[in-house]
């Protein structure tokens, strides 16, 4: 019968696909990682999390293969929360997120779990309103009074404000939020929060919140459609959507009360502005500084202090390491801004301390 | 035909093994009775294994809310503060609103093809109308968000509020998005389901009680509404059960269309949420177990929705009636 | 107006009928707006490399969906191996020994599993298979996706089986066959393609499920080998390129579409060609 044929060619491509491990040609080794003896078994590593560095993990990943071949890591971007989930119950070897654990989430862990800042972004509004032909000028209370539906048109003497030369016109903003759960929605509404005590107090902060106006999207990509294809609407997304489908993106009026354009210096700006405490996680909204680009975040891997496997835990380690120096210069042409070198030293203290049982993971380097 | 006969004791060496039954039964009878029997059972334990894992699941949020989550309409997650009345809405409405579309559609697509459509039209076109079902749910999201949104948008909400604006359904902003885009994705997924379904249910009628009726000189309409149509009914609602049930369940392609905001309102124009989108929606991103918990509850109303709906549909095929040697379920 | 009763029947009998004609015209717009549409955004995509190799960040061109097209077949493959006998026993169980009030309940149980969110399955095989086992695993996604099938199939089973004339099995019982082979050897093969069509149905639907599989397959970069492994698939990787920011990761998201709805297509050819003879009424 047809239908068995079927299955046998299907049984038959499965097995083929059992033998298929095709790897690139082998690259020159990573120099600069530390010198331990190699076990030339192919090991395979599993992370979860956030989806805001999916595009710059899946670059580490593709290149730290192309120079240690025999080292397979697998990222999925299944969201922060779902990487703190994972990560929780032992199904992955690291997560990511881009809003810190809570306190009882991180009792929940069967070990202590670093955050490791990995890399820094921006979440930049981004706006369609046809006569408007230079970038807007949006200040803070502006832009809570328009995502609390207390500013609701385009020409509102508020807005018009900050922006004298802009033509303005008489219609209504149509309001976008996230309505899936998100870092970028966390990021966005801290920065709101700090910036209106009264958004803080009404509305909260957090992944996801009862939005007092609006339309809800889903993802960065559901919002980046309905932002592209109606005309007069606003939202908030992560920098890489807007500037790949070319939307334009405010400038925001920081603490220090200068406009400042959503530009990779800016966010670096931010991360050099804040000192970065002992448990390596800190917010970066709403910074200190001239040229600061005031909704700026870090995204964070999440690794276990103590790996129960010294091989997986030892690659882990080197990967994670390879992607905080060698990893870094991807981050511009990706949209994201690379770790600042005080916070480095920080980082590569913490990450010393990786070991399984007592033998520490990354001796020398 | 429950009754197993072992006819032929000549050719068939008895067994001891099922003279204990007290009737002759072929041992490879009573493998077979018992191997399906499990199989069946499987479908029986997978569904109540999947009901107490969400009973389990939503313990916390059963306790801390009780009937208000039912009524409540508070969904914060900031605050901790849940209920799940605006997705019971937008499910139901959503639901029906796509059966109003699906049904007559499907019921003519139907008829179409088992009574009105030349032979050599009947393959093809039934194929495609089942290619339907074939498209992935992102897809029709995705196709939604591109061409159907905008086409709301643009042509038909303006029609709508031109000229019945003065019906509460037709009244404010037009997004595109919405509780009609959503109605209209459902509706279009859910078509192949219950007009496959009602295809096969109008075929099995005995062709003796519509050339009957053609003989005493009825149109064919007539035919197919005096002698098909009654004998078939139970077998159609049993059909629109299970696109209702599809209806239900369907996730990604209405999250990308209905606007996703907890209001409920009268109006077409405005977005809904729907329990499945929510779960959809919150699941990969909730921490917190009193989060968990609550989505978890909320799997469970969708449930507990899906299994009066279809008691429902029980109770209206048996009061319609089996006829003999008809009706399905 | 006078219009004889004839006439008016006539008329309203003309006027059903142009229902009917335009209520499958209208049936029918959507597909072929969505699959011109699919085609338009996803025919710039398909190349060789897009078959032959794995996917490759963005930013360097080429790169493919290799991994994600075995993967679906792999995990299609699984949830008929998991959810095609079961189903069909189950459905034949239903159609011969069903009148029982255990039968009615295997049968309400169908039909309210055939209603449960696709996610709900996924969370469910999470943590029965996955939270075990401690790693994300092709056969976890295998195993989801059956789920999903068993109750269509079951229940295709089970009304096609039952449209079967009783004489056939009234001939088969009386040339001696017990009951077990008359069930399968006889009544099965004159349903088989009639439950084929069912059962491509329930695996075209499963092949384009994402949300079951974002929790037990996973998805995997690189070839997955074996069914330990998390393994990427189609729908899948759509679901990951259409979310990004990047309009090549769109397109390649547009092409995967357009390859999964051929295959689907496949399919249901597949089906086509083996209903033959479907068993109608008598």
């Amino acid at each position: 019968m047809f239908a068995r044929r079927t299955l046998l060619a299907g049984l038959l491509l499965a097995l083929v696909a059992c033998k298929g491990n095709e790897s690139p040609a082998p690259g020159p080794a990573a120099a600069d990682t530390a010198p331990a003896a190699k076990k030339d078994e192919s090991i395979s590593l599993t992370g979860a999390g956030a989806t805001f560095p999916y595009p710059l993990y899946s670059k580490w990943i593709s290149e730290y293969n192309k120079q240690n071949p025999n080292v397979k890591i697998n990222y999925q971007s299944i969201g922060s929360g779902g990487g703190i989930r994972q990560i929780t119950a032992n199904t992955v070897d690291f997560g990511a997120t881009d809003a810190p654990m809570k306190e009882d989430e991180a009792k929940q862990a069967p070990g202590k779990l670093f955050h490791i800042p990995a890399t820094i972004g921006a979440v930049v509004v981004a706006y369609n309103v046809p006569e408007v032909t230079g970038a807007l000028r949006l200040a803070p209370e502006v832009l809570v009074g328009i995502y609390a539906g207390k500013i609701k048109r385009w020409n509102d003497p508020k807005i018009k404000a900050d922006n004298a030369d802009a033509k303005l016109p008489a219609k209504d903003i149509a309001v976008i939020y996230r309505t899936d759960g998100s870092g970028t929605t966390a990021v966005f509404t801290d920065y709101l929060g700090k910036v209106s005590p009264e958004w803080k107090e009404k509305v909260g902060v957090g992944k996801v919140v009862n939005w007092p106006t609006g339309l809800g999207a889903k993802g960065n990509e559901g919002v980046t459609g309905q932002v592209k294809t109606t005309p007069y609407t606003i939202g908030y997304i992560e920098r890489a959507y807007a500037s790949q489908n070319k939307l334009p993106m405010a400038e925001l009026k920081n603490k220090a009360g200068k406009f400042v354009a959503p530009s990779i210096e800016a966010m670096s700006a931010a991360a050099d502005a804040v000192e970065m405490p002992e448990e390596l996680f800190v917010s970066l909204s709403d910074a200190e500084g001239e040229a600061v680009y005031p909704i700026t975040s870090y995204s964070y891997l999440l690794v276990y202090e103590n790996a129960k496997d010294p091989i997986k835990g030892e690659a882990l380690a080197k990967y994670v390491w390879w992607g905080l120096h060698e990893g870094q210069k991807f981050s511009k042409d990706l949209d994201y801004a690379p770790i600042p070198a005080k916070v480095l030293a920080k980082v590569e203290a913490r990450l010393k301390e990786l070991r399984s049982g007592d033998k520490k993971l990354l001796s020398g380097a | 035909m429950s009754v197993s006969h072992d006819v032929s004791p000549l050719i068939r060496p008895r067994s001891w093994i099922l003279t204990r039954f007290g009737r002759e039964v072929n041992w490879g009878d009573f493998v077979f009775h018992r191997l399906t029997a499990l199989l069946a059972a499987l479908l029986i334990a997978a569904l109540a294994a999947m009901a107490a894992a969400m009973v389990h699941g939503s313990a916390e949020s059963l306790s801390k809310f009780g009937f208000g989550f039912i009524t409540s309409r508070i969904w914060d997650p900031v605050r901790d503060v849940y209920g799940a009345l605006p997705f019971i809405y937008g499910t139901i409405a959503s639901s029906i609103l796509a059966l109003c579309f699906a049904v007559p559609i499907s019921l003519g697509v139907a008829i179409f093809l088992s009574e009105l459509a030349p032979a050599w039209l009947r393959g093809p076109v039934g194929f495609l109308v089942e290619l339907l079902a074939a498209v992935p749910s992102v897809v029709y999201g995705l196709w939604g968000i591109f061409v159907l949104a905008p086409w709301l948008r643009e042509t038909v909400e303006p029609l709508l509020a031109r000229t019945l604006g003065f019906l509460p359904f037709f009244q404010g902003q037009q997004r595109g998005f919405g509780m009609l885009a959503g109605g209209i994705i459902l509706a279009i997924m859910i078509t192949p389901t219950i007009s496959s379904v009602s295809r096969e249910v109008l075929r099995a009628v005995p062709s003796a009680l519509r050339e009957g009726a053609l003989g005493l000189g009825a149109t064919p309409w007539e035919a197919v509404r005096v002698a098909v149509l009654p004998y078939a009914r139970s077998g159609l609602v049993g059909a629109t059960i299970l696109g209702l049930g599809r209806a239900l369940g369907e996730t990604m392609a209405i999250t990308m269309v209905i606007g996703n905001r907890s209001e409920m309102s009268a109006s077409l124009f405005a977005p809904s949420y729907t329990m499945a989108s929510v779960i959809a929606n919150e699941f990969s991103e909730a921490t917190g177990s009193l989060y968990l918990s609550a989505l978890a509850e909320v799997g469970l109303l969708l449930f507990v929705v899906t299994v009066l709906l279809n008691i429902v549909a029980r109770l209206l095929v048996w009061r319609v009636g089996r006829l003999p040697e008809g009706g399905r379920l | 107006m006078m219009l004889s009763p004839y006439t008016r029947r006539k008329f309203t009998d003309v006027v059903v009928r142009s229902a009917c004609v335009l209520a499958a015209v209208i049936a029918l717009i959507p597909l072929i707006s969505v699959l011109y549409y699919v085609t338009l955004r996803g025919i710039g995509g398909i190349n060789i490399a897009f078959f032959t190799e794995l996917p490759k960040p963005v930013g360097e061109s080429g790169g493919g969906m290799a991994n994600a097209l075995v993967g679906t077949l792999k995990l299609v493959f699984l949830a008929c191996a998991f959810g095609i006998p079961p189903g069909v026993l189950a459905g034949v169980y239903l159609a011969e020994f069903g009148h029982s009030r255990f039968g009615k309940s295997v049968r309400f149980s169908a039909d309210v599993m055939s209603g449960v969110p696709s996610i709900t399955v996924g969370i469910f095989v999470y943590s029965l298979v996955v939270l075990q086992t401690k790693h994300f695993s092709a056969l976890a996604g295998g195993i989801a996706l059956a789920v999903l099938m068993l109750p269509t199939v079951t229940r295709t089973t089970e009304e096609l089986l039952r449209l079967i004339p009783e004489s056939l099995r009234e001939a088969a019982l009386g040339l001696g066959l017990p009951q077990w082979r008359v069930t399968l050897r006889v009544m099965l093969r004159t349903a088989a393609p009639g439950i084929a069509t069912g059962v491509m149905l329930a695996v075209a639907r499963v092949a384009g499920e994402t949300a079951p599989l974002l929790f037990t397959a996973f998805s995997n970069p690189f070839w997955s080998s074996g069914l330990n492994e998390p393994t990427a698939s189609l729908p899948v990787s759509i679901y990951n390129y259409a979310v990004s920011p990047y309009e090549e990761w769109h397109r390649q998201a547009w092409a995967a579409a357009l390859l999964l709805l051929l295959l689907v297509l496949l399919l249901n050819v597949t089906a086509r060609l083996l209903v033959r003879s479907r068993v109608g009424a008598p």
